[in-house]
């Protein structure tokens, strides 16, 4: 039989005896170290999967765009110093007809070679096969599009190719690193049901679009070692008179783009909460340990008297602190494990990757645990310090009574004398001054974070409102495949259902200011739109200026730039016309960047007479559906989207996307609120039993002394109240600026709604853990009391 | 009291009236009998002390008539209020009205000074004196300020004195009052209850196992082993003063 050394059975005891409190640590340490789990393991999922992802299918590192160059530039392109492999392809953006979608979608087209060959940007097939060669409408459809539309290998979806309408027959169905997050447009969520990329016979585009024996798009492998800066001088200036718009990097490259921002976000996140939750281990370890040792001071000193080392009694406590860590962090890293898998699932609804298994990485397992360790110890540290250093003699005396002073708070309450009730209240109160403070930053925190994840819902819906109900006011917008002429507009108010049409010109540019270039888009606007206005992140709507430029504030930032100075602006477009231009102004867009001119001042530029991209139209509401059956016809139309129905997609996307976040976090920050206040109310009772239960014989009721005890809890919550607004301020104010990009800025809006809520939440949280320690204070041992000393 | 008095308190109506009181408590397997058939009758004004070796049950008993613990048999009377049987509610508002209780270990508040350790039980008492007046009762008039902390043991004991007496209580129950103290400092104690029983006429029940504390006693009750076994009337009570031990 195995001999337990009583130590350690005084060791189980002991957590046996405080299984309430060090459950409540168990709790707070599997948060934050399954946060920790959680946010790590996606953060290396989403890495490894796209390192591994873009290195298999060979994921391009430059891209281009041109009008129509012969296939012997692409050629040329690959005896460029610095390229390793050129791939040229034909893409355009057509209509399609989806089967069971009235609104008509905008399906990519992206030439592959046929019969397959090793490419650059490689499809993946998840099903089906790959286009025959024979066969000029085989096409292999996107996973995300497929997906969404419940497309078969063998279902068709009809387009309009250069005019001609066509049945487009989906063999297969696949996945490309382009292509990891698919969205069109400037949206910042997927809408897979109205935009997928469908892979076409490299032929078969060639003849759709007559481009035989050329290409309109090249994508460009840089040699290891080799500058990417210089190859895309290089490129740039290999396509520049093919209608070239401008090389671009991976950097720029939308997908690539979001998805970066996802890894960095879970970086970020895997930081911070875990961080906040760790804190609070330490604070709560410290608080449960130091009254520990406290009471225990006869068991130490006898300990002591009778031999043991000053060792043997350090690890003891440092063993008892390791108990609920180590349950912490099992149990935490298993939660960790089980939700990485949950979110996983999330992500690969986002995120297309060939393959969606998730792989625990026991290295983040191992990190997790170290971390928590260290984080225990970190609290534990001064509490076991205090019973090794406890002389032998002293330790078997009571403690002394606790010193008090009159407080400071009673220099406040003019008002009228407190009661001693409230005395008491406020001494203990500034007795332990850390304790108190540290009792409500923690507090703070989770109020805080609750209010944070609910603003980020006010942030969305603000950015929303801003989006679909401020600037794009359109309720269909149309792009035109080519630049159209002025005539183009009438013919689309001539449609069904179309009240009116605003016509607008967007191009890519490169702007440059004092030797900084950046690459955005160019809209030309009638100073006098309605349709789509420029609205900054406050709702103040931004007049197109009648001569020079607006620009976003990004972009400007990025140019050095302000009101008044001149930038150089290049059409890539065209003839590429470069001018200079004044900025007129700035503004702070929460969607997007861009640039700004008047429709007729960058007609001025291009002195040409094909004015319009695209035009923004107000409908009938009642006649919709023969609009869209007559856009999804018309040959001169590569893209519509409809208002109503980007509103829809985007709110479910964010039903789906924050809802397991806000839950998750919503449940942790409980937690946290419940472990603070569970502990320091359990604590405080322990330590002023005797005192509540001496009260309760005076003739004090149990409600009284229950206030007395909850009473300091309830100031600790509400003086956190406050100062949880702040956190969460101050959180909205990082996470703004940390996750601010070209492609959205998160506003800082917090509805009052959400301090309520947050407030609420903690509230909740500790009403209940104060309702476990008042079912505490009526079994006092009333007895007991008289005759015991402390 | 005088012999007078004492004859008139006699004949009066009993503040407490307890008859028949057992008290059985289950120590894992074994049952110990702390009282086995007490019967007990305290006047108004009476100053008793109940004297008896640990384990007599005499705490038992001090626990019964304040209200603390219940009885396995027998009735306890607290003038016309039946204690045996009283909700937790009526206890509370009982312990609150009616006693006044000193502890061995003073039990004050550590984080309100003397004056508020006496304010905290006048601000719950319906004809409460004031927390000054009472501190100077036992002597404590110059140390109203001062936190528990800062007082020695006699004095501390004394703040809880002061603490019982302010509410005008019709009975002082004091569980081995002068337990933690020396002799001189105990001395001190005991004045401050003996003038506070003579001036106030409070009912005062002292409990020691220091049979020298009985000298100053109107009445002493022995207890042993759950009875009581010797009732004494002292026909000279001395004063602390005089007591020796």
């Amino acid at each position: 039989m195995v001999r337990i050394h009583p130590l350690h059975r005084k060791l189980w005891r002991d957590v046996w005896h405080y299984r309430g409190q060090l459950a409540a640590i168990v709790a707070v340490v599997t948060c934050g170290i399954a946060l920790f789990v959680a946010m790590r393991s996606m953060n290396g999922y989403l890495r490894d999967s796209r390192d591994r992802y873009y290195a298999q299918y060979r994921f391009a590192d430059v891209f281009a765009q041109v009008r129509r160059a012969p296939a012997r530039v692409a050629r040329e392109v690959s005896t460029l110093p610095g390229v390793a492999a050129v791939d040229d392809r034909i893409v355009f953006d057509v209509v399609a007809d989806v089967p069971g979608l009235a609104e008509p979608a905008v399906a990519h087209l992206v030439s592959i070679r046929v019969p397959r060959a090793p490419a650059l940007n490689d499809v993946h097939l998840t099903a089906g096969r790959w286009p025959a060669a024979d066969r000029n409408d085989e096409v292999v459809a996107s996973r995300a599009f497929a997906g969404a539309n419940g497309l078969r290998p063998g279902d068709s979806v009809g387009a309009v190719m250069n005019g001609r309408w066509q049945r487009l027959r989906i063999v297969g169905v696949g996945v490309s690193p382009e292509f990891v997050y698919e969205i069109g447009g400037t949206s910042i969520f997927p809408d897979n049901r109205r935009y997928g990329v469908l892979w076409v016979g490299r032929e078969a585009l060639e003849t759709a679009f007559d481009l035989q024996g050329a290409f309109n798009d090249l994508a460009v492998r840089v040699a290891p070692g080799a500058s990417k800066t210089q190859v895309l001088l290089d490129v740039d200036r290999a396509i520049e008179r093919y209608g070239g718009i401008g090389a671009y990097g991976r950097e720029d490259q939308l997908s690539d783009q979001f998805l970066e921002g996802e890894i960095d976000e879970t970086q970020v996140t895997s930081t911070i909460l875990p961080g906040i939750f760790l804190a609070v281990t330490a604070f709560l370890l410290n608080l449960v340990l130091s009254r520990l040792v406290g009471t225990q001071r006869d068991q130490i000193a006898t300990l002591k008297a009778f031999g043991y080392s000053n060792a043997a009694i350090g690890i003891h406590y440092f063993e008892l602190a390791l108990v609920p860590l180590l349950a912490g962090v099992v149990l935490g890293s298993a939660l960790g494990l089980v939700l990485a898998g949950q979110l996983a699932a999330v992500y690969a609804r986002f995120f297309q990757f060939p393959w969606v298994e998730f792989v625990p990485d026991w290295s983040i397992v191992a990190a997790a645990a170290a971390i928590g360790v260290a984080a225990g110890v970190a609290g534990s540290v001064s509490s076991v310090a205090r019973s090794v250093s406890l002389p032998p003699a002293a330790a078997m005396q009571a403690e002394a009574p606790a010193r008090f002073r009159h407080g400071l708070f009673e220099r406040f309450t003019f008002l009228s004398k407190p009661s001693p009730q409230r005395r008491i209240i406020g001494r203990n109160l500034e007795r332990w001054p850390a304790r108190t403070l540290f009792s409500i930053v923690g507090l703070a925190l989770a109020g805080g974070l609750v209010i944070t994840v609910q603003s980020m819902f006010d942030a969305v819906n603000y950015m929303k409102t801003l989006q679909f109900y401020g600037s794009d006011r359109a309720d269909v917008t149309v792009l035109f495949r080519d630049a159209r002429r002025a005539s183009a507009l009438p013919a689309l108010e001539r449609l069904p259902g179309v009240i009116d049409a605003e016509g607008f010109r967007v191009a890519p540019v490169r702007l440059r200011a004092g030797g900084r270039s950046e690459r955005t888009v160019m809209y030309g606007l009638a100073p006098d739109v309605e349709l789509r206005r420029v609205v900054d992140m406050h709702g103040k709507v931004d007049p197109i200026p009648p001569d020079g430029c607006l620009l976003s504030a990004t972009i400007a930032r990025k140019l050095g730039v302000g009101r008044g100075d001149r930038v150089s602006v290049e059409l890539l477009d065209g003839a590429r016309p470069t001018r200079e231009v004044v900025v007129a102004a700035t503004t702070e867009e929460a969607l997007g960047s861009a640039a700004y001119m008047s429709l007729d001042a960058l007609r001025a530029m291009e002195r040409g007479d094909r004015v319009y991209s695209g035009a923004f139209l107000r409908t009938d509401g009642r006649l919709t559906d023969h609009l869209y059956l007559a856009l999804k016809r018309l040959p001169a139309v590569s893209g519509v989207s409809v208002r109503e129905v980007a509103l829809r997609s985007f709110d479910e996307t964010i039903a789906e996307s924050f809802g397991i976040s806000l839950a998750i976090t919503l449940i942790f920050a409980c937690v946290i609120a419940f472990g603070i206040v569970y502990n320091s109310a359990r604590v405080a009772l322990s330590e002023r039993g005797r005192e509540l239960a001496s009260l309760r014989v005076l003739g004090f009721t149990r409600r009284e002394v229950t206030w007395m005890l909850l009473g300091e809890q309830g100031i600790l919550l509400a003086l956190s109240i406050p100062l949880a607004f702040l956190t969460a301020y101050g959180l909205g104010v990082l996470i703004s600026v940390a996750f601010e990009s070209d492609l959205y800025r998160i506003p800082m809006v917090v509805n009052p709604a959400s301090y309520l809520f947050g407030a609420g939440i903690v509230t909740l949280a500790a009403a209940l853990s104060g309702l476990i320690v008042s079912r505490r204070i009526d079994g006092l041992d009333l007895v007991a009391v008289l005759k015991t000393r402390e | 009291m005088s012999d007078g008095e004492q004859a008139a308190a006699a004949k009066a109506s009993p503040l407490f009236h307890a008859r028949g009181l057992t008290k059985t408590y289950r120590m894992g397997d074994v049952d110990v009998h702390a009282l086995q058939g007490v019967d007990l009758d305290l006047y108004p004004g009476e100053f008793v002390v109940i004297f008896g070796p640990s384990g007599s049950g005499k705490s038992t008993l001090l626990n019964i008539l304040g209200g603390l613990d219940a009885p396995t048999s027998g009735a306890v009377q607290f003038r016309e209020h039946r204690l045996v049987g009283a909700s937790e509610r009526e206890l509370t508002q009982y312990r609150r009205e009616h006693v006044g209780f000193v502890f061995q270990f003073y039990n004050l508040i550590p984080s309100l000074t003397a004056c508020e350790n006496v304010e905290l039980v006048t601000e719950i008492a319906q004809n409460p004196m004031p927390a000054d007046e009472a501190l100077r009762n036992v002597g404590l008039g110059e140390r109203l300020g001062h936190f528990p902390a800062q007082l020695s043991g006699g004095e501390q004991q004394r703040v809880a004195i002061a603490r019982a007496i302010a509410k005008r209580p019709d009975v002082l129950l004091c569980d081995e009052p002068t337990g933690a103290l020396d002799a001189e400092t105990g001395r001190v104690v005991l004045e401050a209850l003996t003038s506070v029983n003579a001036a106030l006429g409070t009912t005062t029940v002292v409990i020691t196992h220091n049979v020298s504390i009985a000298q100053i006693a109107d009445r002493v009750l022995r207890l042993r082993s759950g009875r009581i076994v010797e009732e004494t009337r002292n026909a000279v009570k001395k004063t602390p003063r005089e007591v020796e031990w």
